[in-house]
């Protein structure tokens, strides 16, 4: 009997939490659409598939080597403008696209292109900067990683400036779907679509394939993955491969969607996405995507109450408090052991 | 390793500065302060600009070190990592461009004021620090980043007290009537005050270092959990620690408003957090005069030499170098000095006297 009562106290906990997540957040998208109308219900899903595919490379990278990777809202700063390159340059599309065999042939090529680039990017900061100080003590990375950021920031201002730019937005912001009088763009599910997939994609690989198992043991001790076989130079590098990569596809689709950037943008999202990886429960995958959306919300929540100017203040108290009282965020997360 | 030591002094000095410490940083200070306007008119510098221009610069490098100093007692001695410096800075600048100037009409002494600064800037610190010293190292190093970045923000912002990105103008300078005036066009006054503050600063920290806090610091740094378990509290400690750095920076912010007489926002973004911090990383974590140094470096290189080198180019008109803002390139050096220090020497070029097994030692067990 008394073997038994654990075990049925786990399942129950599991269905409650299976069931309830799901109507948490449905009522949460409810009030939030009855709230603040269906324009800017849509502009914080976007934002929040924006935030939620940058936080993934935080939580992954805090999750495996417990380091906050300063220089991650740069690497996808430093996407945009790949995409930029990648569309007007090489492509040589300056509008939108109307044929969809040629839209979608493009789409493939800018994200295959700012995904690859972005992921070697990622990878090369982790061996130059951070491999050599895996041993050493914690305020070592975390220097670099500041400087690392500082670089990125003013290699893309020393070659480009500090202008705004245009990002082509090759996908048509006309193409929409008439709901009763509101007008839903085509872009805005296609941006959330591409989030969702490739968040689901992470969640698939990470839970189901030898390198996503490899990561999980690495996450959880390193030494002793070691002693079992899992080469963990190659492991964290992959995380960091995914993570750089991710924000590539972040920043593709914040191109698509604002069609702007410069060289600053990367320390806000950085920070914003950071929060919401903090949110979700640092180190968790799903907790950071469900962080970067409750970001969203939150940030276009203070633009429907007139406190746009207070966005990042907001979001930053929101950081501290959830490091206060919650270090362990909305879902739990594997890292917290002194958190 | 062999420390690179001082010019020798005669035993009897060294003996003697050795037993009081704060005397030889005054002589310090002093020989150093006389010696650079003269070392400025030696031919290759004094061609460069006048007397008046280095003793400005030497002014600026003056408030930088002191600013790396302060960093250099949350980093270097308690190993706590602060990115939003500036924001202290901006703290004390605007404490005193509020109380004294015509933006809101009231006319505060400039003394009062400097004292106000310190106070306003350690309780700024303790309220920063007291929710979010109890968190790991890291996320400490967010947090400030964070406020780095909202108090800017918030002056932008607050333009009821602050004058939004116009900044507050006209900014009182600090009067001491019978014995010197302080004006806009004479340097010299300002350079002697700031050498008055560098010194109190560096014998207050260096005093500081060899106190029970300081030690409390220096344990908390090489390993926290010994640090507790041998009675430190560890979470007033580091309180301690934040609120002093805190406060020098608010300190010499008020100084460099009174300096400037023009405060705004954008005079304290994370450029200034991050050049900071290099000048820390640079100078030896941990060291306080090696710190100073850094700053004071670090100030002269990207504010003279590549002034100097831009002109230089485009008075020999090659043709591709004329192009290159050599100025630009100073953000991106901070950043490469980030990272190369740590990688190759992370004690840096002026490694503290007693050795710091957090920065250096490659072997730390987990």
């Amino acid at each position: 009997m008394a073997a038994t009562t654990p075990v049925r106290q786990v399942r129950t906990e599991r269905q409650r939490s299976v069931f309830v997540l799901p109507l948490v957040i449905t009522a949460f998208l409810a009030v939030m659409l009855a709230w603040m109308g269906l324009g800017q219900f849509l502009n914080a899903i976007t934002l929040g598939a924006v935030y939620a595919l940058i936080a993934l490379g935080y939580t992954m990278v805090y999750g495996i080597i417990e380091l906050i990777n300063f220089a991650h809202g740069d690497v996808f700063m430093v996407s945009t403008f790949v995409t930029m390159f990648v569309t007007s340059t090489i492509l040589g599309q300056k509008d939108a696209i109307y044929g969809l065999p040629q839209l979608l042939l493009s789409l493939i090529i800018v994200f295959v292109l700012t995904v690859g680039i972005m992921a070697v990017i990622g990878a090369a900061i982790e061996r130059v900067a951070y491999r050599p100080l895996r041993r050493a003590p914690k305020l070592a990375p975390l220097i670099t990683a500041i400087g690392v950021s500082f670089i990125l920031q003013n290699i893309i201002q020393f070659f480009v400036g500090p202008y705004t730019y245009n990002v082509p937005q090759i996908f048509p912001r006309d193409w929409v779907i008439m709901i009763g009088e509101t007008r839903l763009l085509l872009l805005n599910v296609f941006v959330v679509a591409v989030a969702i997939t490739l968040i689901v994609a992470l969640q698939l690989f990470t839970s189901r394939t030898r390198i996503g198992k490899a990561m999980r043991t690495t996450a959880m001790d390193r030494d002793a993955s070691s002693l079992m076989g899992v080469n963990i130079d190659r492991t964290i590098m992959i995380t960091f491969l995914i993570g750089s990569g991710l924000a590539g596809a972040a920043g593709m689709v914040h191109g698509l969607y604002y069609g702007n950037t410069n060289f600053q943008i990367g320390f806000q999202s950085g920070l914003k996405a950071f929060t919401a990886a903090v949110m979700g429960g640092i180190g968790n995958t799903a907790g950071a995507a469900l962080g970067g959306f409750i970001i969203a919300f939150v940030e276009v929540g203070a633009v429907v109450l007139g406190f746009s100017r207070w966005g990042g203040a907001v979001v930053f108290a929101l950081l501290v408090i959830f490091l206060v009282f919650r270090p362990t965020g909305l879902l739990g997360s594997h890292t917290g052991d002194r958190a | 390793m062999k420390r690179p030591s001082l010019p020798k002094l005669p035993l009897r000095l060294r003996t003697y500065f050795a037993a009081h410490q704060s005397q030889g940083v005054l002589a310090a200070v002093v020989t150093i302060g006389v010696a650079l306007p003269l070392l400025s008119r030696v031919p290759p510098f004094g061609d460069l600009q006048s007397l008046n221009a280095w003793t400005n610069a030497f002014t600026i490098a003056a408030i930088y070190a002191v600013m790396a100093i302060g960093l250099n007692v949350v980093i270097g001695m308690a190993g706590l990592l602060d990115l939003g410096y500036a924001a202290f800075f901006a703290l004390g600048g605007y404490t005193y461009a509020i109380l004294a100037s015509s933006f809101l009409g009231i006319h505060l002494p400039f003394w009062p004021v400097l004292i106000f600064g310190i106070i306003i800037g350690a309780i700024f610190g303790v309220l920063l620090g007291a929710p979010t010293l109890r968190l790991r190292g890291d996320y400490l190093a967010i947090v400030t980043l964070g406020f780095g970045e909202i108090v800017p923000l918030t002056l932008l912002n607050a333009e009821a007290f602050t004058n939004g990105t116009r900044g507050i103008g006209g900014i009182d300078k600090p009067q001491l009537k019978p014995l010197v005036e302080f004006t806009l066009t004479n340097p010299w006054p300002f350079y002697l005050l700031v050498l008055g503050m560098l010194t109190l600063v560096v014998i207050l920290v260096l005093r500081l270092e060899d106190s029970k806090i300081g030690r409390a610091w220096e344990a908390i740094r090489e390993d926290e959990l010994a640090a507790e378990s041998s009675g430190i509290n560890t979470v007033i400690s580091k309180l301690q620690a934040f609120a002093v750095g805190a406060a020098i920076a608010s300190f010499i912010g008020v100084f460099n408003a009174a300096k400037l007489t023009v405060v705004s926002p954008g005079q304290f973004g994370f450029v200034v957090s991050v050049s900071t911090l290099s000048a820390v990383v640079l100078g030896g974590m941990g060291n306080v005069v090696g710190v100073g140094a850094g700053a004071f470096v670090i100030y002269l290189i990207q504010n003279i030499f590549l002034k100097q080198l831009n002109i230089l180019v485009s008075q020999l008109s090659i043709p591709v170098l004329m192009d290159i803002d050599f100025l630009k390139f100073q953000y991106i050096l901070y950043g490469i000095a980030l990272v190369v220090m740590m990688l190759r020497r992370p004690q840096g070029i002026f490694p503290a006297r007693r050795r710091i097994r957090t920065f250096k030692d490659a072997e730390v067990p987990k």
